[in-house]
């Protein structure tokens, strides 16, 4: 009360007590905390992917390469993407399911991008190669074992996949993701991030 | 200064944790209640400062090491790396880079004002020795720091600093190979630096505690050096006043530090260190950061031979020397008094002295062997081998008549034509001043103590105040004519 600039004695009832030193206090403590936040983001924000990461997120792919009932296997920025070859059987298996018995209703078109023409190409399936269980890498056609469906097997907690990337038996708890693609010619296409 | 605890827990919690672990009553007594002369001037705020720069290095440092690659053929490319792609990594490596700088910067306004106010004096002489050692740390991870960016700089700096080790007599060479893990500075010594780099700063905190800790027993010094007497009178609680008074000095402080790091982030550096480093050509004109070269000055002022010993090694002792006087500089001042506020002599040799190391920098900067300043316009000289085999150099003003001599004196005299400069050169200043540098440690100061008539101190720290400030309550009690213990 007695302290320099108090307004305890103003008429004001709604402010008494209040003092400059209030004001102080509340100002050098805004003042600071702007100052805390404005240091901090850049110390956080350092911790995210870098622009040369950012740039290696996205490659092309020789889809003519790869051969009838086999699959290649592509690493971007550390991820990797299964590009298989299905034959006109696997195709046909693919088609053949009855969705209302999926876990992750999808039918293989959904599944499918289209190419340059507007049309869907079944003989590419293009998928993440990372299990939606809890992110193990399913084996498949290139290590010689795909599974009770055709298409791959989880080994570390026995997810099966079928030959559409579709789950259908074990914990996962979704179809193998489809990622971000595009054709830009008849052979080639591109997956970004 | 340390006595009786002045804190109370008040809650249950703080009542059962004090029972336990005491951490809140250290805190509070040391950077709360701390009683703290009520005179300190703004040179007392470096310390706070210090400690500031120390935890933007530790901090920033910590974000280099997640990016910085320690391996010679990566590790330039990736400081590049740093600077272009790492979200904010410009801003944290010039903080960093800027930080070294200013970290110097603040450790030697801070040594100054300790040995103007003689802050090194009974009871304070292992508060000052650990300063040197945190000042030899801090030369130590700043050197080693400087080596990983892997430019031109670094690469030749290493090479220069690991030599000057191997100059010691017996075990130089040893100390050399050890450092180094090699024939050369290679991959070996950038990941042991490295390893250094990151160890160091955490031994500087440590250092900092017992230094604070040492600081805390005696308590502060002050601009007076009269000690203490009435703790009511003399002091105020660390906070607010100190905090307060340390805070505006760090924003203050802190604002420099922002101009550099966002208008001139490459002013304290060096160009050729945004070469990668090439260990075929060393660069032309090789120099250490600013922060060093007033030891570089003096390393390089010996020229001379003293008997037996050759003028690298005695170069180098004078160098280390120059660092180790500072551990016994308790003991070479031999006055009582403490603060140069009541020593006139010593208190204008002190000056020559900062202007010594100050000019010792410049030395240190600029090539030996070009001039401070000239002593005559630069003439002509034409250097010659005369018929009776003696080498003979004549001075001209004139370039036709030089050229006449040149043209006249048969082609077995070798005679050549060169601009004639005469003055003052770097090499010389240099060994004024390393010669003042080391004079004022081992004469002046022992010396002075002994035959200086120090002016009349203020019988006390309020008494200071009150003089100070005429006008306020009592009269100022009597003042310095009676015989006064140490201070």
């Amino acid at each position: 009360m007695s302290e320099p600039g108090s307004n305890a004695t103003a008429a004001d009832g709604a402010h008494a007590g209040e003092t400059r030193r209030d004001f102080i206090h509340i100002a050098a403590a805004t003042v600071t905390a702007g100052g805390v936040a404005a240091v901090a983001w850049p110390f956080i924000q350092q911790l995210a992917p870098a622009a040369d990461t950012r740039a290696l997120s996205s490659a092309e792919i020789d889809i003519s390469k790869v051969p009838e009932g086999g699959e290649i296997r592509v690493l971007i920025g550390g991820l990797p993407f299964f590009i298989r070859h299905r034959t006109a059987a696997e195709i046909q298996e693919a088609r053949n399911v009855n969705i209302e018995t999926l876990r992750d209703k999808q039918t293989d078109d959904e599944r499918l991008r289209p190419n340059l023409q507007g049309v869907l190409n079944p003989t590419i399936l293009v998928t993440s190669g990372v299990c939606t269980h809890l992110g193990c890498v399913p084996v498949g056609p290139s290590q010689g074992t795909v599974g009770e469906f055709g298409g791959w097997f989880c080994p570390c907690h026995g997810s099966q996949y079928d030959t559409s990337g579709r789950i259908r038996k074990g914990p996962a708890p979704a179809n193998l993701a489809v990622p971000n693609y595009t054709y830009v010619s008849d052979t080639t296409i591109k997956i970004t991030l | 200064m340390s006595g009786p605890s002045t804190y109370e827990p008040k809650s249950g919690f703080t009542k059962w944790l004090d029972a336990r672990l005491p951490v809140v009553r250290l805190a509070v007594d040391s950077f709360v209640d701390f009683p703290t002369p009520k005179n300190l001037n703004y040179w007392w705020a470096f310390g706070a400062i210090l400690a500031v720069c120390l935890v933007i290095q530790i901090v920033t440092g910590i974000v280099l090491a997640m990016h910085y690659v320690a391996n010679t053929s990566m590790a330039f490319d990736s400081v590049e790396r740093i600077m272009r792609d790492i979200e904010f990594g410009w801003l944290i490596r010039n903080i960093h880079a800027t930080g070294a700088s200013m970290f110097f910067l603040a450790v030697y306004v801070h040594m100054f004002r300790g040995m103007y106010y003689g802050s090194y004096k009974a009871p304070r002489e292992v508060l000052w020795i650990l300063g040197v050692v945190l000042y030899a740390l801090m030369m130590a991870t700043a050197f080693m720091g400087y080596v990983l960016p892997w430019g031109q700089m670094s690469f030749h700096g290493a090479g220069v600093i690991t030599n000057i080790l191997g100059a010691i007599p017996l075990v130089g060479p040893t100390i050399k190979t050890y450092l180094m893990g090699g024939p050369a500075i290679g991959d070996p010594t950038l990941n042991r630096f490295y390893s250094l780099h990151y160890l160091l700063p955490f031994v500087i905190a440590g250092v900092v505690i017992l230094h604070i800790w040492a600081l805390h027993v005696p308590g502060n010094g002050n601009p007076t050096g009269v000690s203490v007497k009435d703790v009511k009178k003399d002091t105020v609680p660390f906070h607010p006043y100190y905090t307060v008074k340390d805070g505006f000095a760090i924003v203050v402080f802190l604002i420099v530090f922002a101009v550099f790091v966002f208008y001139y982030p490459n002013a304290l550096g060096h160009a050729d260190n945004s070469i990668e480093a090439n260990p075929l050509v060393t660069p032309a004109h090789i120099v250490p950061e600013w922060y060093l070269l007033p030891f570089y000055a003096i390393l390089r002022a010996i020229t001379f031979d003293i008997g037996p010993i050759s003028a690298k090694l005695i170069g180098v002792l004078a160098m280390f020397g120059s660092i180790l006087v500072l551990f016994v500089l308790p003991w070479l001042d031999t006055s009582k008094v403490r603060s140069m506020r009541y020593r006139p002599f010593a208190q204008q040799l002190f000056v020559v002295f900062v202007l010594a190391c100050i000019g010792l920098g410049f030395c240190g900067a600029n090539n030996p062997e070009d001039l401070v300043f000239k002593f005559r316009e630069d003439k002509l000289a034409v250097s010659y081998t005369s018929t009776d085999g003696k080498a003979t150099t004549q001075i001209f003003d004139d370039f036709n008549q030089a050229r006449a001599l040149q043209t006249s004196l048969p082609p077995t005299a070798g005679a050549s034509l060169e601009i004639s400069a005469s003055g003052f050169k770097w090499a010389w200043l240099s060994q004024i001043l390393t010669a003042f540098y080391f004079l004022y440690f081992l004469f002046i100061l022992p010396v002075l103590g002994v035959i200086e008539k120090p002016k009349p101190r203020p019988a006390s720290i309020a008494d200071s105040v009150r003089k100070r400030h005429p006008g306020d309550k009592k009269p100022a009690a009597s003042v310095g004519a009676a015989p006064q213990a140490a201070e």
